[in-house]
This record gives structure tokens, C-alpha cells and sequence, in this order.
């Protein structure tokens, strides 16, 4: 194979791959772009504190930014003590049985549940078994279930990142399991873990699949009183704003305005996770 | 001590919530599948039209909507795959580390868009494109799908194959070098191959991706339930059938199960892609 040692073939080479590499990111950039340039012309005060009027035709998009919010809020109170407690079981107690690789055959196979099947288990189990309804707490636990996987992996991946010798040195003073977690692997390890659940959290306020049995209101112009309302949510309303509505071409700024605000949301919470991760992981270098 | 045992116990029993979560998925949808069996029987397993709703007969043949998510998933895998495979390669092999650490989280960033953004796009942008390119009387179509659902997939593929390129010892490339081997014949003989099972347990992973997607997939394909291998047909897959579908279903009817079939065998789909994936990734060590 000659073909290969000659110079010229091997930066040929190096170049198709590097245009191709570059296509992706030209096209995600595209995408931002697009809805960047189309959706801040819609972006104004009315459209984010106003109510939807005519099915949500016309009007603003306020109900389902609160929605949004509380769903995430909700689900956020449920996933992330559940997820951080589960982390710390499997970092700092379990032992290598055959129950920890079943925990963990749990979690592997949660992560690649297909999130449609999430809204029909939320659907079966939470919407009608546990009569909860459609409703904001029937959608926030069906997304808690959806981002445990997440949480537990990037929490543990933290747990672990604290070297041991801190907690030998806990425990060689004298400090009881508890005691050595709470004071010398907790302090060090929050910020991980918190990153890490941001990033799930900030996925989970974008997907439609799992809230649109569970809890999302086609059209619902009024806030929520308890967490056994409906509510609208962001990419529902994207959702039916762009398919549903009989004359799609004349709300396209509000659907742009709507596209660009769940953007802003979602892409947010993962910068500012990134941003936090890199800036804690200069802070503790072991 | 008690005070110890206690907060043991409380982590082992939140750690435990994810076997149950499991188990319940299992559990609801296979009684629900079941039920429907035991209703209807397994007649329409073999029917090859989905007609839920009709005042004759209804019938349940899940194979237009299997069809409609495998030739889409195909396609959209088939594209994916150059294009992932150039950058992982690119990425861990040829960039340099500055470079590398501007790109890797970029395209990482693309799984962070919501699905129904990059559906909304679809229909917006890529479905008129498609049209024009093509000639076509309409743009949603199975191509314009696949062609969303490759953008999905390649942050994936990108990612974990990226990780499985890297996890190469370097004592391979060094020897491959030293025996007069050029760069790009060590990357295409030494480093490619020794990862290949991390790439393709890559692929797989991206492929679960790609089936399980509802919104994006939803919006674009055209929603109509034939079966056809024609990319340039519009079919319906059967994350968007649940999707579409289920919120006019009465509760306990026979479509309402049938959904519930559809599910399950969409779970069990990617269940097993999954686990073969994983398998792979642990047995070589590149997870």
C-alpha cells in the first residue's frame, strides 16, 4: 500500500476528514442560527408575559414558560435527592455483589428506554393506576424516572473523583461512615454532582414524548393551582403551534419565538453546567 | 450505630428505586400486551394494515409501523455512519488538543436540542429543501426523517466512538510507527480496527437513539402507515403512532392496548440494542 505513505494522499486525506468533522459542526451552528435570527423578531415583552388567545394562534406563551418551570421544578424535588442518594449508596457502600450489577443493569437499562415508552409508562402507572391524572405531578415523576439514570451516573462519577486517602484519613481519626461522607466526600464531591444533574435537568425541560400523556395541555390559558393541574409546557406548545393549528404559516414568528425560547432555556442550563464543571474542576485538583 | 445503619439503609433503598422503576415499566407494558392478546388473539400479528379506528373492523397489523421505524432507522443509521466515523476519527487521531477540546463538546451539544426544535427545523427547513431537490409533492417524507434522525444519532456515535479511538494503548501506535508505518496507515490498519468493537457498540447505541425517537420523527415523515422501502414514501413509525394516537384512546379499549403492544415491542427493541452494546463496550473495555 503505497497509496498511503504518499504525503500528498495522507493530507488529502486528513483534509476530507477534517471537512466532514467541520460539516457537523456547520450544521448544528445552522440550526442555532436559524432560529436564532427567525425567533428573535417574535421575542418581546407581550410574548413572554402574555396569554395565548384563539388556541394559541395569537397572544403570548407565559402559561407555558410557567409550566415549563414548574415541571421542572417538581421533577427536579423528586430525581435529584433520589439520584445523589442512590449515588452515594453505589460509591460509598456497595459492595461488588449480585445486587450492585443489578442496581446497575437498572440504571443501564433506564438510560435507553426510548422516552415515548417513559410516557406510557407514566400514562399506565401515574396518570391511571395511581390516579394522579393528567397532571404536574404525574409528568414530573414520569421525568424524575426518565433522568435518575443521569443524575446517579454523573453524581457517582463526582463521588469517586474525591481521592480516598481523604476518607482513610477520616476514618483513621476516628469519624463513623456517615460522618466521613458528610465532612470530607460530600463537600468535594457537590459541585460534580450538581453539574452533572443540571446537564440531565436541562434535557428533560426540552422533551415532549414523556409529558404529552402524562401532563401537557393543548391549550390551557391560565396558571396551575396545585400540582394536580394540567399545565402547557414549552415543547408541547412548540409542538402544537407547528403541526396542530390550521393556518401554520401565519404563526410561524410565534412558533420561532416559541422554538427560540425552549432553546435558550435547554442550552442555558447545559452551558452553565459546563461552565461550572470546568471552573470546580480547576478549583480541586487532586 | 443506629444512626449509620439508618442512613445506610436509606441510600441502599434510593439506589433501589431504579430496579424498581425497571421492573414497573416492564410489568405495565407486558400486562397490558398481554391483555390485548388474550382479547384479540394473535390474528392480527400477520395483518399488514393498521386501522385502529373503523366502524367495520378494526385491525391492529403492527408491521407497517415496525417497517416504517426500521427502514427510517436504516437510512438514518447509514448516513450517520460516515460522517460519525470521520469525526471520532478526526477528533481523537488528527485534531490537535485545543481543537479537540473546542470540538468534542459542540457536538455534544446537538444532543442538548430539544427533539422537537431539531423536528420543528425539520419541517421548517430540511422538509421544503428535500422537496425542491427531489421534485417531490411534498417534503415529509421517510429521507427527511432519516436525515433529522442521522443529526441525532451523530453526537452519539461521534462521542463513544471517539472514547473507544483513544482508549487505543498507545504501545499499538508507537510499534506501527516504528516499523516505518505512515500516520494514516497506523489510524487506518492499527488504531480503527482495535477499536472497532467500541465503534460498533457505538453505532448500536446510536441506533437506539434513532428508533426510540418520537417528536422530531413525528413532525416530518408524513404519518402514513404503509409499507413501503422506498425512502422517498412517507411512513410512520411506531414512536409516532404512540405519540399520535394515544391521546384520544379510551382508556382500557383495545387500541389503547394495541398502543401499549407497540410500546413494548419498541422496548424490547432497544433493550436488547442496548445490552449487546454494553456487553461489547465491558468486554473491551472501553465503557
Amino acid at each position: 500500500m503505497t497509496g498511503l505513505k504518499n504525503r500528498k494522499v495522507e493530507t488529502a486525506i486528513y483534509w476530507l476528514m477534517r471537512g466532514v468533522t467541520y460539516f457537523i459542526v456547520l450544521v448544528i451552528a445552522y440550526i442555532v442560527f436559524d432560529i436564532l435570527k427567525n425567533g428573535l423578531p417574535a421575542i418581546s415583552w407581550k410574548f413572554l408575559s402574555g396569554y395565548p388567545r384563539r388556541s394559541g394562534s395569537e397572544g403570548g406563551i407565559f402559561p407555558a414558560i410557567v409550566g415549563t418551570f414548574y415541571l421542572v421544578t417538581v421533577t427536579i424535588i423528586i430525581a435529584l435527592p433520589l439520584g445523589m442518594a442512590a449515588a452515594i449508596y453505589l460509591s460509598e457502600y456497595a459492595k461488588q455483589d449480585r445486587y450492585t450489577r443489578l442496581i446497575r443493569l437498572a440504571i443501564i437499562t433506564l438510560s435507553g428506554v426510548p422516552s415515548i415508552v417513559f410516557g406510557l409508562f407514566g400514562l399506565g402507572v401515574f396518570v391511571l393506576f395511581l390516579h394522579f391524572g393528567a397532571s404536574i405531578l404525574a409528568g414530573s415523576l414520569t421525568l424524575a424516572s426518565m433522568i435518575l439514570p443521569t443524575i446517579i451516573v454523573s453524581s457517582e462519577e463526582a463521588l469517586r473523583a474525591v481521592p480516598q486517602s481523604l476518607r482513610e484519613g477520616s476514618i483513621a481519626l476516628g469519624a463513623t461512615k456517615w460522618e466521613t461522607i458528610y465532612k470530607n466526600v460530600l463537600p468535594y464531591s457537590i459541585p460534580g454532582m450538581l453539574t452533572g444533574s443540571i446537564l440531565g435537568i436541562g434535557r428533560a425541560a426540552g422533551e415532549t414524548a414523556p409529558i404529552l400523556l402524562t401532563v401537557a395541555a393543548f391549550y390551557l390559558p391560565r396558571l396551575p393551582h396545585s400540582i394536580f393541574d394540567q399545565v402547557m409546557a414549552l415543547p408541547y406548545h412548540l409542538y402544537v403551534l407547528a403541526t396542530q393549528l390550521p393556518d401554520v404559516e401565519k404563526v410561524r414568528p410565534l412558533q420561532y419565538g416559541t422554538a427560540l425560547v425552549l432553546l435558550c432555556l435547554v442550552l442555558g442550563m447545559s452551558l452553565t453546567a459546563i461552565v461550572m464543571r470546568s471552573y470546580f474542576r480547576k478549583k480541586y485538583r487532586w | 450505630m443506629w444512626k449509620d445503619r439508618l442512613i445506610k439503609a436509606i441510600f441502599f433503598w434510593a439506589a433501589s428505586t431504579s430496579i424498581l422503576v425497571v421492573a414497573c415499566i416492564f410489568f405495565f407494558m407486558g400486562k397490558e400486551t398481554v391483555q390485548f392478546f388474550q382479547e384479540k388473539g394473535f390474528s392480527d400479528l400477520w395483518e399488514i394494515r393498521w386501522v385502529p379506528v373503523s366502524f367495520q373492523k378494526q385491525l391492529f397489523g403492527i408491521l407497517p409501523l415496525v417497517t416504517g421505524s426500521l427502514l427510517v432507522t436504516i437510512l438514518a443509521t447509514l448516513i450517520a455512519l460516515p460522517f460519525s466515523i470521520c469525526g471520532a476519527v478526526y477528533i481523537s487521531e488528527v485534531a490537535g488538543k485545543t481543537e479537540r477540546e473546542i470540538l468534542k463538546p459542540f457536538i455534544e451539544l446537538l444532543t442538548g436540542i430539544p427533539s422537537v426544535v431539531i423536528g420543528f427545523f425539520g419541517l421548517v427547513v430540511l422538509a421544503p429543501l428535500v422537496k425542491n431537490t427531489f421534485n417531490l409533492p411534498t417534503g415529509q417524507i421517510a429521507l427527511t426523517g432519516a436525515l433529522l434522525l442521522a443529526l441525532m444519532a451523530v453526537p452519539t456515535i461521534v462521542s463513544i466512538s471517539e472514547d473507544a479511538l483513544r482508549s487505543v494503548p498507545r504501545s499499538y501506535k508507537e510499534v506501527s510507527l516504528a516499523i516505518g508505518a505512515s500516520k494514516l496507515q497506523t489510524i487506518l490498519r492499527v488504531t480503527i480496527p482495535a477499536a472497532l468493537p467500541g465503534i460498533i457498540a457505538a453505532v448500536m447505541l446510536g441506533m437506539g437513539r434513532v428508533i426510540g425517537e418520537t417528536m422530531a420523527v413525528m413532525m416530518v415523515t408524513g404519518n402514513s402507515a404503509i409499507i413501503t422501502a422506498s425512502p422517498f414514501e412517507s411512513v410512520r413509525t411506531m414512536t409516532a403512532t404512540i405519540a399520535a394516537e394515544m391521546g384520544e384512546v379510551p382508556f382500557g379499549s383495545l387500541h389503547y392496548r394495541a398502543l401499549f403492544v407497540v410500546g413494548f415491542v419498541l422496548l424490547v427493541a432497544t433493550f436488547i440494542l442496548n445490552m449487546v452494546a454494553q456487553r461489547v463496550l465491558k468486554k473491551y473495555r472501553m465503557a
